[in-house]
């Protein structure tokens, strides 16, 4: 009864403590009981832990040869299809994606029950350049019924939603998808069958990005499209990585364990992003996170210029540290290290909550 | 003659194979149904691809300059690995011994080097390789008291406030009871079963209370009622032992009736020394003052009652020292392992024997009482007033100590 109250429950808070100490104190006056208490030091100038700085983070390593993908790979494996030309000269970009049902580990020894297409979380980055015609061929090879929605232009028909088109894909069934990629930008794409926010969480997205075709662009515009555009040599001026931020709900409670980019928590802190001073670089950032509204990217002792949703060829925010997405946005970020130190530049989700629960990463510089 | 040997030997039962088959037939039998059982496995269609069922309790925490130690039992019925720890939506570092999976009713010590911040609350979440999560609250962070003379002398003192002084000084209006009549001593004596029930349901009551913080497995309540139901009984037959012992000396059985109320509150003072002893090694040190001037004052009726009984008869002081003691002291021993070694698994049974403990006495002072009186009631008027009493002055003191 008594004490085991405040034991269970957190009724008492700390300034309850101190009130109720407050009083203790006036009613006992100058007495033993009070020199007892002023007799704990130890109880009181105790100091806690020293702040060391390898103590934070999970301990051990995903298998990533087990679950059939490496978030190191992920940065830059871009899937630009199987490429034939159309007589019309449009160039055509086929995929086949396959939705799967498969565990995943998420954080070194914490397996999630994840769906995926092609077995990967995130799945393929699709990337093309706009006009091109994309046709994705995507069979449901998992036990719940799925689609594929993109974020970009297309027919009511290939809308990827239950009630459009062939609506959603049963297990075992198959569909095509077709549309001209159009605007340029840095997309995403994500399953629309319902209910849509557990579709989504349990891992079925992907970025797609298509890249500005110079040709439509002159002067200035043309440059800066040719280095965006993956067929154009400018391109290589840049390293280019693909991050998409997410996150799991493992126990189920509506809120994430495990926050990350490419899905395994911590693995870019485990193992820095090699970046080289002498290239600019380019990150392709999506926010497919559950639960929470927005998510956010910081970069360390270093500034970017952001493209929001990479429709622009210019900056929608230049020279800032910080920018936040909300669920479905996704932008691109530019900066460079150049004339920098060698050494260890941090990036992470500014909400510390997010960062700690494995949201952060280094670009080893140099 | 023959025939005479023989059903001799079938009543000494050389146990023949005979019989040895029919002993064993049965659980023969039972082991191939459960393998069959096992191997056919009905409840597969039901049980699909379900995650196990996994339960993990943190029982304590111990805090240090190294950082929280976590102690936790696995009472689920299947084994749980812990794949990771994050303490304050922080994934952090830290070591587990004997091993990372816990098989059923297994023990572990997580260490986590935390920085944890003196005097604010920090949450321990562990999450399995499910991705299952259990948590433990630390409401308010202080160094946990490792067995040192400070210490022992701390903790010392509250046992010491709380049990010895309170019985002590109710033991000395032992000469006002002396002067009593008999209907003065039966007053009292209804007014120390009136102390002795509130006694009982709060003893009760808190066993149950920390029994929620333990896992399903122990089954912590029918445990709380068996070991109450068994020292009752054991406490009843040692009472009767003695009585028939003694029985030619009535002061002797007044005397052991005087103990073992002294011996019952004993019991109930060690729960509550441990209750207090945990209460300061989890932080709630500052509500110290206050509690133990209240448990001070809401036990001082407990000497009243241990010296009723033999208040006609003339027990020298070291006698009632002894009672003092026996019925005080183990208060001091309960804020010790409290306050060192707190372990809900063994407060809930001290606590379930000192409420079997309170029962035995209420029913030896019900019975002296309902011997007493000439009519052998026991619902007379003054017996009702005395028993009201004895509830309203615990009630009323307990409202020093609870919030």
């Amino acid at each position: 009864m008594k004490w085991v109250n405040w034991l269970k429950e957190k009724r008492v808070s700390r300034r309850d403590l101190l009130k109720i100490s407050a009083v203790g104190t006036l009613m006992t006056g100058a007495n033993a009981w009070n020199s007892m208490q002023a007799q704990t030091p130890a109880v009181a100038g105790a100091h806690p832990v020293s702040h060391s700085e390898d103590v934070f983070g999970v301990m051990g390593k995903v298998d990533y040869q087990q679950n059939g993908f490496d978030p190191n790979d992920i940065l830059q494996d871009f899937d630009y299809g199987t490429v034939s030309q159309l007589e019309n000269g449009q160039t055509l970009r086929e995929y086949n994606i396959v939705a799967i049902d498969k565990e995943i580990e998420i954080a070194p020894g914490i397996f999630f029950p994840a769906w995926t297409y092609n077995g990967r979380v995130p799945g393929p980055t699709i990337r093309c350049t706009e006009g091109d015609l994309i046709r994705i061929t995507f069979t449901n090879g998992g036990e719940h019924p799925h689609t594929i929605h993109f974020h970009g232009i297309h027919s009511a028909a290939m809308d990827g939603v239950p009630g459009a088109g062939d609506g959603m894909i049963h297990p075992g069934q198959t569909t095509v998808y077709e549309f001209s990629a159009a605007p340029y930008g840095c997309h995403l794409y994500h399953c629309h069958a319902i209910p849509l926010k557990r579709h989504i969480h349990k891992g079925l997205y992907g970025a797609f990005i298509i890249d500005p075709d110079p040709n439509r662009y002159t002067g200035e515009e043309q440059q800066i499209a040719r280095t965006r555009h993956h067929e154009s040599p400018e391109n290589a001026e840049f390293n280019e990585m693909v991050m998409v931020m997410n996150g799991f709900d493992t126990n189920i409670d509506g809120g994430n364990e495990i926050y990350a980019v490419n899905s395994i928590g911590f693995c870019y802190q485990q193992d820095p992003i090699p970046v080289s001073k002498n290239q600019k670089q380019r990150l392709y950032l999506i926010n497919v996170t559950e639960f929470d509204a927005i998510n956010s990217f910081h970069l360390h002792a270093n500034f970017f210029d952001y493209y929001d949703h990479g429709t622009t060829l210019t900056p929608t925010l230049k020279t800032v540290d910080t920018i936040m997405q909300c669920q479905g946005q996704r932008g691109i970020l530019e900066f460079s290290f150049e004339n920098f130190e060698d050494g260890m530049y941090m990036f992470h989700a500014h909400q510390s909550e997010f960062a700690e629960l494995g949201w952060m990463g280094m670009f080893n510089v140099s | 003659m023959n025939a005479n040997t023989e059903s001799n030997n079938l009543d000494q039962m050389d146990f023949g194979s005979r019989q040895w088959m029919l002993l064993v037939l049965p659980l023969i039998i039972l082991a191939v149904l459960i393998w069959m059982f096992v191997q056919l496995n009905p409840l597969q269609a039901l049980i699909g691809a379900a995650p196990p069922v996994e339960e993990l309790t943190i029982d304590r925490f111990s805090l240090s300059s190294d950082g929280i130690k976590a102690y936790v039992i696995n009472g689920g019925p299947d084994p749980v690995t812990i794949a990771q720890v994050f303490v304050d939506e922080a994934y952090w570092n830290f070591s587990i011994s004997p091993a990372a999976e816990l098989p059923r009713l297994g023990r572990a010590i997580i260490d986590i080097p935390y920085p944890w911040v003196e005097g604010e609350a920090h949450e321990v979440v562990l999450v399995t390789n499910t991705g299952v999560t259990f948590d433990g609250a630390i409401d308010v962070a202080l160094e946990t008291p490792i067995p040192g003379a400070d210490y022992w002398l701390m903790f010392a003192i509250l046992g010491f406030y709380v049990g010895i002084v309170p019985v002590g000084l109710g033991l000395l209006w032992f000469p006002l009871l002396r002067r009593l009549g008999k209907k003065g001593i039966n007053f009292i004596l209804t007014l120390t079963v009136g102390l002795l029930v509130f006694l009982l349901a709060d003893t009760a009551l808190e066993a149950i209370e920390i029994s929620e913080g333990l896992p399903e497995v122990f089954q912590a309540v029918p445990l709380i009622f068996f070991a109450g139901l068994l020292s009752f009984m054991a406490l009843v037959a040692i009472g009767r032992q003695k009585e028939t012992a003694t029985s030619d000396v009535p002061r002797n059985k007044r005397l052991w009736l005087a103990t073992s109320i002294a011996i019952g509150i004993g019991l109930h003072n060690l729960g509550e020394g441990m209750a207090i002893g945990a209460a300061v090694a989890l932080g709630e040190a500052a509500l110290g003052t206050f509690l133990v001037i209240g448990f001070t004052l809401h036990n001082l009726t407990e000497g009243i009652g241990i010296g009723a009984p033999v208040a006609k008869d003339r027990p020298g002081i070291a006698r009632l020292l002894g009672l003092a003691v026996i019925a005080g002291g183990p208060a001091i021993l309960g804020t010790w392992i409290g306050g060192f070694a707190f372990s809900p698994f063994w407060a809930v049974i001290f606590l379930a024997i000192g409420t079997g403990a309170i029962l035995q006495v209420v029913y030896e002072v019900t019975r002296l009482l309902f011997e007493s009186n000439e009519n052998h009631q026991l619902f007379t008027w003054p017996n009702i007033a005395g028993l009201t009493l004895g509830l309203g002055i615990m009630y009323l003191t307990a409202l020093l100590v609870k919030f």
